[in-house]
């Protein structure tokens, strides 16, 4: 019995929502205070790598499209670096503020990934319009994550990481599997 | 004496001096209940996301996972597992500087 196509983005919107609330509380608050209990400093790169193991699953299930088994597969890999980058760090084993980059490197070949997958036009259908959407969101803040590498200091680039994941989540929220791309406001498309 | 006319002495009861939260901890203490709003505002907007006003054809995940009430829950574990340790750490730290 395997959900919708639907039904596992709205999942997944809602880890990256989590996700979001997390990093944005972190900005809020500072990477000290928020760190200074240990299962909340674990909780971001577990939910990554968990969310990674969720991916993986689609794949061994998405058997329909070589296409999307790829992205997906892809997708899995780059969240599973990613978090397990950001475990070391917070670990303390790496303490290079260059690690961000690999966030950032996950974050461009998802997006990549977004693009190459979608061989429809923007407005052909809600799909297709946010696959492009997600994907060229990510490769834009894919700069987020450079910013930290190189001035880490600076709050902007941790905030705009954190909404990343809002904006991510919200996109994601608006997948239908059959809906026209702007709901009742019009542009029809297929399904 | 009646005591319908004399009444006791209110007791003068030291009050607590008011506690002015910084707006972190306003921002931290807000996050989930806006973001719980937001799902019920979404609710409102489009109740066809919600399977139990609307039940014909749906299946056991479309009953389990209705993407406003996913915002909602998202929203009531930031509210109730991630902010109230912060919002103490935060407070704590802000003491600390305060009296250093």
């Amino acid at each position: 019995m395997i959900p919708k196509a639907e039904t596992a983005h709205w999942i997944a919107a809602s880890v990256a929502l989590l996700i979001g609330l997390l990093l944005i509380a972190e900005a809020i608050v500072g990477p000290e205070i928020f760190r200074r209990r240990t299962w909340r400093a674990y909780l971001f790169p577990s939910v990554v790598v968990a969310s990674s193991v969720g991916l993986w699953i689609i794949v061994v299930f998405s058997t329909f499209s070589t296409m999307h088994l790829l992205a997906h597969a892809l997708w899995a890999q780059a969240a599973l670096v990613a978090g397990a980058v950001q475990l070391a760090v917070v670990r303390g084993k790496l303490k290079s503020p260059s690690w961000s980059l690999v966030p950032g490197f996950a974050l461009l070949v998802s997006g990549l990934a977004f693009l190459v997958h979608e061989q429809n036009p923007w407005l052909y259908s809600r799909s297709a319009f946010l696959h492009h959407a997600i994907g060229w969101m990510l490769v834009v803040v894919a700069l987020f994550p450079l910013g930290q590498a190189l001035r880490p200091r600076q709050v902007v680039w941790r905030a705009g990481f954190a909404l990343t994941f809002v904006l991510l989540a919200i996109l994601l929220f608006a997948d239908r599997d059959a809906a026209p791309i702007f709901g009742r406001y019009g542009l029809g498309g297929g399904p | 004496m009646n005591s319908e006319y004399a009444t006791s002495i209110p007791r003068e009861e030291a009050q607590e001096p008011a506690v002015r939260r910084s707006w972190r901890t306003l921002a931290i203490q807000l996050l989930g209940p806006l973001t719980i709003v937001g799902g019920i505002v979404w609710a409102v907007a489009q109740p066809y996301r919600i399977v139990l006003l609307d039940r014909a054809g749906q299946g056991i995940y479309d009953y389990l996972f209705q993407a406003p009430l996913l915002v909602v829950l998202v929203g009531i574990a930031f509210t109730f597992c991630i902010a109230p340790g912060l919002v103490e750490d935060l407070e704590a730290e802000e003491l600390r500087d305060t009296e250093g």
